[in-house]
């Protein structure tokens, strides 16, 4: 099988973004390419995550464009959405369903079925595949997010989903889990993935992939 | 990682069935509402005293009232767990519309909330002694009446999800628009109590659904955006 590079771009031209009566941040622009790691920088309120809600489509900036491929994503709507896969601070899991159950679910939003084994798969790989049929409420902090970024293993072809957005996707995780992540990103990005994450320590990403992107004052 | 694409109807179906079994594993917050109907319409021959004219007369207001108040109830339950466990923002950055999320939402709220009045309301119109053909106008009334109070109940509580005493912002905001729910709903039974044709109030009620079907899920989407942002 013959596979063309993937050659997709997520511009921002003069974004700002205002909460209440502050202004967020301004002038922000920047430019995306497949196969790139874009970490965002900021101290507590600087609005890293309003950013990354602004970028898959939550919320509406309030100057400026985002465009994907050189399309405006208020027009692509769903076309674009459907292209990202956006982890935030909250986990979107629900108590009384199983780690099963809820991954199919959030699984089916973007667009994809996938079989018990591949699921399970993915929880293994995470550490949680005894959890996979518990409901749960009765998992820990870090076992839910685990849940939560096991989507990363379910939809890491960059021909389907070619961006991912994460908020902080290393908080409640151990050292060994920081670095499977990592080296989870990595390949997807090295496969022409696009990735645009957030957080406060900076996990060893080989640093020719990176780009940084600093909010606030500093 | 191996994946299978899946269509717009399954999708649609995987929402409706996953509020499905959420309230199944949490029976008791439907029972609660189904039981409340069920107290609540019960209090009246008890209050009332055992006179069988004034019990038929008032029955069709009851049972109307007391539907629109328990399908009230259940309102604030329709998106808030979604939005607190951040489900809701998934929703809406899903690769389908909104509306159509909203309308599932909506549809597995009815089915929950006002499905089971429209079963029940025949057997407690017994102790109104309604007669069968009121009861049957009574359950079809609550048939058409009681997704029209899901449908413009969903505006109500996607406008107010997020916000401090939000029930009763809900009952202020959604009650004034049950109103003409309640007129002909309860005319329907009240018009054929009394020999007259209910077809006009049942029209009017299915004319009602039909309207709030195509505007409440857009509206209730808007919302619900608004809500997340």
């Amino acid at each position: 099988m013959v596979s063309t590079p993937l050659n997709n771009s997520l511009s921002v031209n003069n974004l700002g973004c205002i909460r209440g009566e502050r202004v967020l941040f301004k002038n922000l622009s920047f430019q995306l390419n497949s196969g790139r790691l874009l970490y965002i920088q900021g101290e507590n309120g600087s609005g890293k995550t309003t950013l990354l809600r602004t970028l898959c489509g939550l919320s509406i900036p309030a100057i400026g464009q985002l465009s994907w491929n050189n399309q405006d994503i208020k027009s692509l709507a769903e076309d674009y959405y459907g292209q990202v896969l956006y982890i935030g601070h909250l986990a979107s899991i629900k108590d009384d369903l199983t780690a099963m159950e809820n991954i199919q679910f959030s699984l089916s939003l973007s667009g994809y079925t996938a079989d018990h084994s591949q699921i399970i798969g993915a929880l293994e790989t995470l550490g949680v595949g005894r959890c996979a049929h518990l409901p749960t409420r009765v998992l820990s902090q870090g076992q839910k997010r685990r849940i939560a970024l096991a989507q990363l293993w379910l939809q890491d072809t960059p021909e389907h989903t070619p961006l991912w957005v994460l908020d902080e996707p290393f908080t409640a995780l151990d050292n060994n889990m920081i670095n499977i992540l990592t080296q989870h990103i990595e390949k997807y990005v090295n496969n022409g993935g696009m990735v645009i994450f957030t957080s406060h320590q900076l996990p060893s990403f080989n640093v020719s992939l990176i780009e940084n992107l600093q909010l606030g004052d500093a | 990682m191996n994946k299978r694409p899946i269509g717009t109807l399954s999708l649609m179906r995987r929402i409706f069935m996953r509020d499905i079994t959420v309230a199944w594993r949490r029976r008791s917050d439907v029972m609660s509402v189904f039981f409340f109907f069920i107290i609540a319409t019960s209090l009246f021959p008890l209050g009332l005293g055992a006179d069988p004219q004034l019990l038929h007369t008032i029955a069709p207001s009851v049972l109307w009232v007391c539907a629109l108040l328990s399908c009230m109830l259940s309102l604030p339950r329709m998106f808030e767990a979604d939005y607190v466990d951040g489900t809701l923002e998934q929703l809406i950055i899903s690769n389908q519309p909104t509306l159509l999320i909203a309308l599932m939402k909506i549809l597995a709220h009815w089915v929950l909330s006002g499905l089971p009045l429209v079963l029940i309301a025949p057997l407690i119109g017994l102790q109104f002694s309604l007669t069968n053909n009121e009861l049957q106008v009574l359950a079809v009334s609550l048939l058409l009446g009681t997704p029209i109070l899901s449908l413009i109940g969903s505006i109500g509580a996607a406008l107010t999800l997020g916000l401090r005493g939000g029930g009763v912002l809900i009952a202020l905001l959604v009650l004034p628009l049950y109103i003409p729910v309640l007129v002909f709903g309860a005319g329907a039974v009240n018009a054929i109590s009394i020999g007259m044709s209910a077809d006009g109030g049942l029209s009017l009620l299915g004319a009602m659904l039909a309207l709030a079907l195509i505007f409440a899920p857009l509206t209730a989407s808007y919302a619900l955006k608004v809500a997340v942002e």
